[in-house]
């Protein structure tokens, strides 16, 4: 049991750096998250520019073919783990506190710990690019290309060590909101009441725990390898280079729902607020996303179809992935009929929420194409696969995440981004990412490969490659749209009422922006929808202050753990004395942290 | 009426650009959906099935969402309806998709069988080889090895057993089949059929990312006729004929007397040590076999049109034109640094006699 604090006893220290660097506000770290992720989401998106620029014209000069290899594995890796997932985390830290009604997560400590063990991990994946020593053989870095004999330069152990730290990162979140909506939970918030938002946070965040140790054992694999001699994946040595690629795709299938199921979730909320009326069919949404996390366990060798697996095993991986479908279906259904018989805003959020419900559907469509093998050995490592992975990942996982910028940037900062310039961002965002996504489509029936740094004029693949590159142009154009919008926002005054949007959900009950402790009074749920329920029941919040509100104190030892473990990284990469020190400080942290007191 | 005609024009550029359109090898060289190869007529009629299912689905989701959007976009008078659910729907919606994929998965799971079997035992072998970054070809029935470029017999089967030397390669002729992984320690075997002789090459490319020119690692397959095929073996088991002119008979002793070229800029290997010529002392096991490299049309893995100036480009560079072949290990020496431009002349004219 702890003791109550007062509120005011905490106020001095909410500004400056430190009070950033120290923070265990599950809103500051959700920005802390936000910002980063918005950051490597621009940085990877340049170097797809760089890509789609090469490949503009046959024969393309700009870049070499070592500088290329570089780029589409370090666009893949930083868009996967440091852009798409941090800005999902910025959500499910901002948000699921205040949709379940809670003062902030479990464990908040832990949850300062997970933000800079991420940065931590990023930065050390991204310095690769300072040293030169990117990593070249694409984020799947298929064994033996991997092995010292054939990668020589110290890219592969960047790749190995920076994965690592970065799945710490998302191992100790996970567990984190897992405890957090099992028990923090508003009177009333019975679990088929929770958002749907929680339910794919809550589905995610399993995947992760489930996932990511299988990850691990094969990065330590590849790190020994080429350390130590183990030969884990090494033919020449008794190895076998396909033992990793079931261990990454064990990973990588749920990697791809991890990447996907948050901006479902965001959609699941942004849809009915503007058609003004509720989620339909939402224990179907909620189990269809759980079967489709469970069924993302059994799919992985359908990334493996022309390895030289049997007929039996192929049979049944193609059924299992046709399966997912159902699920995938069912979601698309139910949100079209949620739309159905509302009366539908078009706001910027809404936009893009429906614009992906449009693109992630024909990624879907491609999607169930090869999971048939027979077609999949003409489609598997072709620009066909390029277009799929990018309607779903695109179309699909970054709409949902700007439908969410616009939906909750006025819970979030109080401010609304400009809603003219959201629609042009949309706007270029939905023509740009069709223009340069869907001839791939084209090229991949004409039998371009991926991963190629260039082309021979002669193959009729010249035409769509510039439609192609004239797109991603665009889509830059709209995310600078985006970060003048964000810049016009943060030069308003705060003006945003506390539910801007007449929404249902808990956290547009307390003001916008929230009050560090969330809520003045912690709500008590009614119904599903609870907002609307109060309004259409005339209940109106009880408004008697608590007198204390116990909030946990800053801490810098969640950073300094971090700290110590980005310097036993790179003792991992240089000398493993380094390497001590690092663990050392790192159990200086976990030391203090222990002995720190909480109130 | 107008709707009618306006689904007639989408779904006839659809076809064009999918199914039919790029079915033309001539603009489209390396198309997968102009099928010519038994093998590959079972993927064909699998894709287009699934096609047509993939833009009925496509018109409907996209209809589904416009029509909403639409119908229920916000009005003064409007007042969204609430309701939760529906059971009976979210049944039918439920079996809709089960019964789509059931009708893409009975020929799915009886096509792979087909695709997978074993080569019948009259079929004609071909072991295939990855490498960073070529493909070595060798007929043990008809004991040849050549590099990047062969030749099959039309309508008999071939069947290509495939490995690596090094890191994953993958075997791919979109118009003869799908592709099939060439991973070390494991032998893949693909099989076909293929129905029409003709005189341009069949492109082949790897496909699974191998290192720095993955990109340049193509391949050609030339499918004759019978006759044609059998002149074309009967060349190739030939041992590679002596130079005749004399620039080419001092590029045969450089070629074939130098175990290794010293200058001041150090030592690079001859071209004996890694190169075979049959029927001389060149008997190298690395590199590509070049008994009759004139009889090609290509070299540098499907990338250059053999000539002169091509040749002497790549003897003085091979990694300025195909990046990482010197940088890897056992890769070829940058002969420039070793040979006069002179010496790299007589070599060139001796290879170009190796027809």
């Amino acid at each position: 049991m702890t003791t109550a604090i007062p509120l005011h006893a905490k106020q001095e220290s909410n500004t400056g750096v430190w009070a950033w660097l120290t923070t265990v506000d599950h809103k500051k770290i959700g920005t802390l998250y936000g910002i980063s992720g918005v950051i490597f989401f621009i940085l990877a998106g340049f170097e797809a520019l760089l890509i789609r620029t090469q490949l503009a014209s046959p024969n393309g000069t700009i870049i070499d073919a070592n500088t290329y290899n570089q780029l589409f594995t370090m666009h893949a890796l930083m868009m996967i783990f440091l852009g798409v997932m941090p800005m999902g985390a910025a959500f499910f830290n901002w948000l699921v506190p205040l949709m379940i009604g809670a003062r902030d997560v479990a464990f908040p400590r832990l949850n300062a710990l997970s933000y800079w063990t991420f940065l931590s991990g990023a930065l050390l994946l991204t310095s690769s690019w300072i040293f030169g020593e990117a990593p070249d053989v694409g984020w799947f870095a298929y064994a033996p290309l991997t092995e010292k004999a054939y990668t020589i330069s110290k890219s592969m152990d960047f790749y190995a060590v920076g994965l690592i730290l970065l799945g710490v990162a998302s191992t100790i979140a996970s567990l984190n909101f897992i405890v957090t909506i099992i028990n923090f939970r508003a009177p009333g918030m019975s679990w088929f009441r929770l958002p749907i938002f929680v339910w794919m946070i809550f589905v995610v965040a399993w995947l992760l725990v489930l996932s990511l140790p299988v990850l691990t054992i094969g990065l330590v694999q590849i790190y020994f390898d080429r350390n130590f001699e183990t030969n884990f994946f090494n033919p020449m040595g008794g190895g076998d280079p396909l033992l990793w690629q079931h261990l990454f795709w064990i990973f990588g299938h749920p990697e791809v729902y991890v990447l996907i199921l948050p901006s479902m979730g965001i959609v699941s909320e942004v849809l009915p607020t503007f058609a003004r009326k509720p989620i339909f069919g939402y224990s179907a949404i909620v189990f269809a996303g759980m079967s489709i996390a469970v069924l993302g366990f059994a799919v992985w060798s359908h990334h493996m179809f022309t390895t030289g697996l049997g007929p039996v095993p192929s049979i049944v991986f193609s059924a299992s992935t046709m399966a997912i479908g159902v699920p995938t279906g069912i979601k698309i259904f139910n949100w079209i009929a949620t739309m159905y018989g509302g009366s539908i805003r078009f706001t910027t959020a809404n936009l893009f929420a429906i614009g992906f419900l449009a693109l992630f559907t024909i990624g879907g469509i491609s999607g169930v194409m090869h999971a048939s093998p027979p077609i999949d050995t003409q489609q598997q490592d072709s620009y066909f696969v390029v277009a799929h992975i990018h309607y779903v990942l695109f179309g699909g996982a970054v709409f949902g995440l700007f439908s969410g910028f616009y939906y909750w940037w006025p819970k979030f900062f109080g401010r609304f981004l400009d809603e003219g310039l959201g629609k042009v961002q949309f706007w270029l965002f939905f023509i740009g990412m069709n223009l340069t996504f869907f001839p791939m489509h084209f090229l991949g029936v004409q039998g371009m490969p991926r991963r190629i740094y260039r082309y021979d004029a002669d193959l009729g693949w010249d035409t769509w490659n510039q439609v192609a590159t004239f797109g991603s142009y665009m889509l830059a154009i709209g995310m600078l749209v985006f970060l003048y919008a964000v810049w016009k926002a943060y030069k308003t005054e705060p003006n945003a009422p506390d539910n801007p949007w007449d929404a249902p959900g808990l956290e547009w009950a307390t003001s916008s922006p929230p009050p560090e402790h969330d809520f003045d009074v912690i709500p008590i749920v009614r119904a599903r929808d609870p907002l609307w329920y109060n309004r259409d029941n005339n209940i109106v919040q009880e408004d008697t202050k608590e007198a204390h509100i116990h909030l946990p104190p800053p801490s810098y030892y969640p950073l300094l753990i971090s700290i110590g473990l980005l310097i036993g990284g790179i003792g991992l990469l240089s000398t493993l004395v380094i390497s001590f020190m690092g663990i050392l400080l790192a159990f200086y942290g976990i030391w203090g942290w222990v002995l720190e007191p909480t109130d | 009426m107008k709707l009618k005609k306006i689904f007639k024009l989408i779904s006839a550029s659809f076809t064009f650009l999918f199914v039919t359109g790029c079915s033309s090898w001539q603009s489209d060289p390396q198309t997968t959906v102009n099928p010519k190869s038994d093998m590959a007529n079972i993927i064909q009629d699998l894709y287009v099935l699934v096609f047509w299912l993939a833009v009925v689905v496509f018109i409907f989701v996209m209809g589904a969402i416009l029509f909403v959007s639409i119908k229920f976009r916000e009005r003064p008078d409007r007042k969204a309806q609430q309701f939760h659910g529906n059971t009976k729907l979210e049944i039918i919606w439920t079996l809709i998709p089960i019964l789509i994929l059931l009708t893409i998965f009975i020929p799915t799971a009886s096509a792979i069988p087909k695709i997978k079997s074993d080569a019948p035992m009259n079929a004609m072998q071909i072991d295939v080889t990855g490498k960073q970054w070529w493909f070595e070809f060798k007929y043990p029935d008809h004991d040849i090895t050549v590099a990047n470029e062969i030749h099959i017999p039309v309508n008999k089967a071939v069947n290509f057993n495939l490995a690596s030397s090094d890191v994953i390669h993958a075997f791919w002729i979109p118009q003869l089949g799908g592709k099939v992984d060439m991973v070390p320690g494991h032998l893949n075997k693909m099989w076909f059929t293929p129905n029409e002789a003709r005189e341009e090459a069949y492109l082949g490319q790897c496909t699974e990312f191998c290192g720095t020119s993955h990109a340049n690692m193509l391949f050609r397959v030339f499918v004759d006729e019978q006759e044609d095929f059998d002149k074309w073996v009967l060349l190739q088991q030939k041992s590679a004929n002596a130079a005749i002119s004399e620039l080419a008979k001092k590029g045969e002793e450089l070629v074939l007397k130098n175990p290794a070229f010293i200058t001041d800029n150090g030592t690079a290997l001859g071209c004996a040590t890694c190169h075979k010529i049959e029927g001389t002392s060149a008997m190298g096991m690395i590199a590509p076999n070049l008994t009759h490299i004139a009889s090609r049309t290509t070299f540098a893995a499907g990338r250059y049109d053999i000539n002169r100036e091509n040749l002497i480009k790549w003897i003085s560079n091979p990694s300025q034109m195909k990046p990482g072949v010197s940088e890897r290990t056992g890769g070829m020496p940058i002969y420039e640094n070793y040979l006069t431009s002179e010496q790299i002349e007589a070599i060139v004219a001796y290879l170009l006699e190796l027809k």
